[in-house]
């Protein structure tokens, strides 16, 4: 009876290994904002489908300095069972060190087809540790039907222009929609507000925070200005709950017709114009507003995808990598979710074109970049004692002078001698 | 014959010491486990705060002295948090336990449907925190909340507030959803320590004429004393250390980071290792301090 149970366990351990010299599992680290994760799993499916292997997709919290904790302690710790990392683009100066070198894994044409610029982003000490999936940079989203209905001819390009437009919109919607504002954004203390409030400085002509020197150049009057201005603006025309709103809690808003105007990110585009959303046929997209003198910025986002060193099966990693960050797939993603390709020539695509129409209008933009490269393994410091001064600002504890002084004191005592 | 009164006292002593070695091979798991589960991780925890070690760089940790800890004293974060903490304890120990006391007193009388009331009022303290939080924080909601809607049509408010995401009212509403949560608890305990007083003495002092006031700070509370002590230490000391109410409801927001959600931030989001052990030890020398007040000032027996 007793070896007749070994050998059965026996013949299901031996069987279980042969199943799995067939084909590797992997696990890959996906986003989940918007319809990412639902992405995630069809295009991991279909390269499953294709290879025999199997892949695991975890979904990872939706904020995304909640999600670099999470891959900081699974990294640190040497943990195999993840093998695919989404990361930020503000990422790999923090985690450069725990991914492998793709460049020996991936055709050479593959890489080349991408955006240089983000490729020199993701490469950390002279290694290509992750290959760009998709780019992002901060937009203005509006209701065409609203600013016709109040008379304005064109989107707004400044942001005292927006605001007026704001208010003037509100106060007539909210004889209708009590529930109606004019303006929402990301405006929780998180690395999304990092992301908003560097475009209203460097709109204004008010610098990056922290400069390409690594001098801490956020203590100006410029940017004091433009912090002042929007926080002071914003109060009257934004729920007095912006302060706690992410990505979602702003599109939520947007897309519910409760709002004219929101900062977004491109993929809140494919959602506002899907079966089912309020805003349908009713929204268009502008390049964000900026300050006196200033010129229009959009903060420089997008994700990435990296293998893990402590991958068990890194060449089958690599082929997932290579495949997701495709031509065809990155097309199929700015198609159904309008992610911003990473693939300059994408730009072009008639089909793409016609799917996301904006798209035609970005491809030339110069992006403006958080100070990640500079501040290397300290930029969520850097980020964090940001967020922190200009929450304090929106939140009316402190004016923009104060906050920023503070800050920059702050910035040069997380800096030391040196980054 | 010259050794015979000797034999008996080495018995004896070689029993003593029988005694004392069993007491201490019962005791021995004990203590391994103690110092596997509690001393070891303290020590580590106490060694990396003199270093300045990261996550980030495995290994490569070298001695920094006491620079971490002259760094906190400097550090308005956490003298920040620090306050936030010190407000949170005394605000929920305080309300809970008045709360708490009331409820206790009610639902030890005799009622129909007493039963039902004491597995009722559980509920919130049975929900996990993560998913209360999380509901307390939609019903916050200055858009679609529930409490907006209940205020604006009784009239309480004229327009909605962003309940956590304005600065004068975040740590208050953190707050009420402690008590909500925890009072339940709070009473549970002291409605335990009830039930030990005998009902003969209550029907004496109606005997000798004290009035229900009377006999509730003459009788009850001085009866209630362990009870309550044991209720005010369990609170304190859970209270000093909150984490998962604050930050699922505002994350790290500066209007009310608290000891550990400092220390989590540091650790987890900087991959501080250094620093944020300095902090560990820190927050557990507070609630050293804390007990020690408790158990000196209340004169607290152990047997």
């Amino acid at each position: 009876m007793k070896s007749k149970w070994l050998a059965g366990a026996l013949t299901l351990m031996l069987a279980g290994g042969v199943a799995s010299a067939q084909g590797a599992t992997i696990t890959i680290a996906c986003g989940a904002v918007g319809q990412e994760l639902q992405l995630c799993k069809q295009e991991t499916e279909a390269w499953a489908k294709k290879t025999g292997n199997t892949v695991k997709v975890l979904e990872t919290p939706q904020l995304t300095n909640n999600r670099l904790a999470l891959y900081q302690q699974n990294l640190s710790a040497g943990n195999s069972d993840i093998d695919i990392y989404q990361i930020d683009v503000i990422h790999p100066g923090i985690l450069g060190s725990f991914f492998i070198d793709l460049r020996p894994l991936i055709p050479a044409a593959d890489i080349s087809v991408q955006n240089q610029g983000i490729i020199a982003n993701n490469t950390y000490d002279g290694k290509l540790i992750a290959m760009p999936w998709f780019t992002d940079g901060g937009v203005l989203y509006y209701r065409t039907d609203l600013l016709k209905k109040y008379g304005f001819k064109e989107p707004p390009t400044t942001w005292a222009q927006m605001f007026l437009m704001a208010k003037v919109i509100q106060a007539g919607e909210r004889k209708a929609n009590p529930n109606f504002y004019g303006f929402v954004y990301q405006g929780n203390a998180y690395e999304g507000l990092t992301c908003d409030a560097l475009e209203w400085i460097a709109s204004y002509g008010g610098g990056t925070i922290v400069d390409d020197k690594g001098n801490v150049t956020i203590n100006n009057p410029k940017a004091i200005e433009a912090l002042n201005f929007i926080a002071q603006n914003s109060k009257q025309v934004s729920p007095p709950g912006v302060t706690t709103y992410d990505e979602e809690a702003a599109r939520g808003v947007f897309q519910s017709g409760n709002a004219a105007f929101m900062r977004n990110w491109p993929y809140a585009y494919s959602l506002g114009e899907s079966a089912g959303s309020a805003v349908k046929g009713k929204l268009a997209v502008a390049p964000l507003p900026h300050g006196p003198g200033g010129q229009s910025v959009g903060t420089l986002g997008g994700w990435q995808l990296a293998v893990s060193k402590f991958s068990k099966h890194q060449k089958e990693a690599a082929d997932l990598v290579a495949y997701l960050s495709s031509e065809a797939v990155q097309k199929q993603r700015a198609i159904e979710g309008s992610f911003q390709p990473t693939i300059p020539a994408l730009y072009k695509d008639p089909e793409v074109l016609k799917a996301v129409p904006f798209f035609k209008d970005i491809s030339g933009r110069v992006p403006v970049a958080r100070p990640s490269t500079v501040t290397g393994a300290k930029y969520n410091q850097v980020s964090t004692a940001f967020w922190n001064a200009v929450h304090s600002v929106l939140t009316g504890q402190m004016d923009g002078k104060a906050a920023l002084s503070g800050l920059a004191t702050q910035l040069n005592q997380i800096k030391g001698p040196g980054w | 014959m010259a050794n015979m009164p000797v034999t008996p006292r080495q018995k004896s002593f070689s029993l003593a010491q029988n005694r004392a070695r069993t007491a201490w091979l019962l005791l021995l798991p004990t203590l391994i486990v103690i110092l596997l589960v509690a001393a070891y991780p303290l020590y580590r925890t106490l060694y990396y705060s003199f270093t300045n070690a990261s996550f980030l760089q495995p290994g490569q940790e070298h001695g920094v002295g006491f620079a971490n800890y002259i760094y906190l004293f400097r550090d308005p974060t956490w003298w920040l948090s620090f306050k936030n903490t010190i407000i949170f304890t005394v605000a929920t120990v305080i309300l809970e336990f008045i709360l708490g006391l009331i409820i206790a007193l009610v639902i030890n009388s005799n009622f129909q449907g007493r039963g039902l009331m004491r597995a009722a009022i559980l509920v919130p303290w049975a929900i996990p925190t993560v998913v209360s939080s999380q509901m307390w924080k939609w019903m916050y909601n200055d858009v679609f909340g529930v409490v907006n809607d209940l205020m604006l049509r009784v009239h309480l408010i004229h327009a909605p507030i962003a309940w956590i995401g304005n600065a004068h009212t975040t740590l208050g509403a953190i707050i009420a959803v402690d008590i909500w949560k925890t009072t339940p608890f709070v009473a549970l305990l002291l409605l335990a320590g009830l039930q030990t007083i005998p009902s003969d003495i209550y029907e004496a002092a109606k005997v000798d004429g004290a009035s229900v006031l009377r006999q509730f700070w003459q009788l009850t509370l001085p009866l209630l004393r362990p009870a309550i002590l044991v209720t005010l230490i369990f609170r304190t000391l859970d209270a000093l250390r909150v984490f998962d109410v604050i930050y699922v409801m505002t994350g790290s927001n500066l209007a009310t980071i608290s000891l550990s959600v400092y220390n989590q931030q540091q650790l987890i989001s900087f991959a501080a290792l250094g620093y944020g052990s300095a902090i560990s030890v820190m927050i557990f020398l507070v609630i050293g301090v804390f007990t020690v007040i408790y158990i000196t000032s209340l004169r607290v027996r152990f047997d």
